[in-house]
């Protein structure tokens, strides 16, 4: 056998307890929950016994379902929503923090700290004994100011005021990512354009946002995909619950899922679009 | 002409070192420590209020400090917890899978970084793609799927996965190790099957041990993802192998079958002090777990080079 044959055969022995994991545990999954979308299933004594039915849960989802519409509108908005702001956060303390400061290891390990106790379980009971409504905005002028004004303007505002706290503990990852990035810009770079007369604002656009945007990329793309999983959204629990109803059992989740994913990857190519690297026409 | 231009340098310069940097400074850690208490707020809240008895909980002029400490809620919600059981639970069930997916997605991502095969580029774009589904897409479908293989409610709906590079965020850590390989010089390997090593042999005498700090993150951050997954753990695992934030998940209702309040009396009613102290004790292993490995938990993300080169 050739050298190069037997590295290939080498290759492919290394990877292949993914390539069958993919196979079982995600890509038969995966296409399953679609099939299954589209299919009433019945338990028999055999087994599974599924029958066609269409577009039906679908179209029951989004007609007949009372809860659904609501929870999936507010899970996506909340996704989107949600993604700006964190991103925009987390770069602000990613770029504070990579100044040379006494306390930044401390600082890095706070904002890093929620990354770690983190779960459903946990948010929720935090969120449902108000342990994470910092302050009660209501009580604050500016909060008022928003209330006042047209509520789709308003809206991203108030939402902001209300979710601060959970908007700080998904940002962690993100911060320490950011720091990365920044890490590896050379300061000389920063010296050179404080020469030509450039201040902190300039160098911020010139500078610091072209060669971490490839990172405000792959940390939009982390963001969305945190969210989206994270097991108290509303869409989430929907489809645990309606696992088991007893005329639509496993259809239905597996129908709901699919308009779910369907959103997801359709806010993750939007994203995609608005921050991919143009090709450059000039240099 | 010329004096004047220095001496206007140098008082700019002056002017910068005086006035500006301190207030810049200044500025910026007063944002930093504001941050950093938005940040604790919660934790903090969770502590206080975990302390506090029924009394101070209801007054409203005990805001921060309880009157006096009361150690109730713990001993109750440590009850309800199930603790011992409960802990433990967690930590099998997360280290397991951890261990495993830690070796694993190295041998995986080892397979890919030293050898040509034909379709490689399209595995590795499929990895990459696997990490944009949500778990929810196939959480019906692997419910279905474990149930007749008859392996719910068992370590193997989290285990097998895991060993065969499917499990949580696998992807991440094979593009982490990916990088990581790809650092280090392929001199070694050749030395190495010089001297006669198969390849295997070279992964584990020579990839792994120079692979530390990769293989600490890796497993770091699986640990404490497993931990914190209820979504799929609470379907698969649920109803037999109840992990702490599984049992915190059903905290409200699992006290109300332990503490009946049916004969009228308020002392065995919910409030907030016994749920944060719940709370707290779920979260209380990681968090020590964390204060003592935090140079492991921030400072690998960058050894590994995850940023790429």
């Amino acid at each position: 056998m050739k050298r190069s044959t037997r590295r290939a055969l080498a290759g492919y022995m290394y990877t292949l307890p993914w390539i069958i994991g993919f196979a079982v545990f995600t890509a038969y999954p995966f296409f399953y929950s679609l099939y299954l979308s589209f299919f009433n299933v019945n338990f028999t004594v055999d087994g599974i016994e599924a029958t066609f039915v269409g577009w039906k849960y679908y179209i029951y989802a989004f007609r007949t379902d009372p809860a659904f519409p609501i929870n999936f509108w507010n899970t996506i908005l909340n996704i989107v929503l949600s993604t700006p702001l964190i991103i925009i956060f987390s770069l602000i303390v990613a770029i504070l923090l990579n100044r040379k400061l006494v306390a930044r290891a401390f600082f890095r390990l706070l904002y890093f700290l929620p990354v770690v106790i983190v779960s459903g379980p946990v948010v929720a009971e935090l969120v449902a004994n108000n342990a994470a409504s910092i302050v009660d905005p209501r009580r604050y002028f500016i909060y008022r100011f928003f209330q006042m004004i047209p509520n789709t303007i308003s809206y991203p505002f108030l939402y902001m005021f209300n979710n601060l706290v959970l908007i700080l503990w998904f940002s962690g990852v993100q911060i320490i990512f950011f720091l990365a990035g920044l890490q590896k810009i050379s300061n000389s770079i920063y010296e050179a354009a404080q020469i030509d007369g450039a201040n902190d604002w300039v160098i911020f656009w010139k500078i610091t946002l072209p060669l971490i945007k490839p990172f405000v990329l792959v940390n939009t793309i982390y963001t969305i995909v945190d969210l989206a999983s994270f097991a108290n959204n509303a869409v989430n629990t929907s489809i645990t619950q309606h696992m088991f109803d007893i005329d639509k059992p496993y259809s239905y989740s597996a129908a709901l899922s699919w308009i779910y994913f369907a959103a997801v990857m359709l806010i993750l190519g939007i994203a995609y679009l608005l921050l991919r690297e143009r090709r450059k026409t000039r240099i | 002409m010329k004096m004047s231009k220095n001496k206007e340098k140098k008082f700019r310069v002056s002017y910068y070192k005086t006035f500006k940097e301190p207030a810049t400074k200044t500025i910026i850690y007063v944002v930093l420590i504001g941050i950093g208490y938005a940040y604790l707020y919660p934790l903090l809240y969770m502590i206080t209020s975990s302390f506090m008895s029924v009394e101070d909980l209801v007054n409203p002029t005990v805001v921060w400090i309880p009157t006096k400490l009361t150690l109730d809620n713990f001993v109750r919600a440590w009850k309800v917890l199930e603790m011992p059981k409960a802990l433990w639970n967690s930590v099998y069930t997360s280290v397991i899978p951890a261990l495993a997916q830690s070796f694993i997605t190295a041998l995986i991502a080892y397979g890919l970084s030293r050898f040509e095969f034909p379709l490689k580029r399209f595995w590795i774009v499929l990895m990459l793609a696997t990490f944009l589904i949500p778990t929810q897409v196939t959480l019906v479908t692997k419910y279905v799927l474990f149930s007749t293989l008859r392996l719910t409610d068992s370590i193997f709906a989290t285990f097998l996965p895991a060993i065969f590079g499917q499990g949580i965020r696998s992807a991440i850590f094979i593009l982490l190790y990916l990088n990581f390989f790809n650092m280090l010089p392929k001199a070694f390997d050749e030395a190495a099957e010089i001297d006669g090593a198969n390849t295997f042999q070279i992964f584990y005498k020579i990839i792994l041990p120079l692979s530390l700090p990769a293989i600490v993150t890796t497993f770091i951050f699986s640990l404490v993802w497993y931990w914190n997954e209820t979504l799929l753990s609470g379907l698969l695992l649920g109803n037999k192998i109840k992990t702490l934030p599984l049992e915190l998940r059903d905290f409200v209702v699992r006290y109300a079958v332990m503490f009946p309040t049916a004969d009228g009396s308020a002392a065995n009613r919910i409030n907030e002090g016994i749920r944060m102290a719940a709370t707290m004790i779920t979260i209380l292993p990681l968090l020590i777990t964390y204060l003592f490995l935090q140079r492991q938990f921030v400072e690998s993300l960058e050894r590994t080079g995850i940023t790429g080169e």
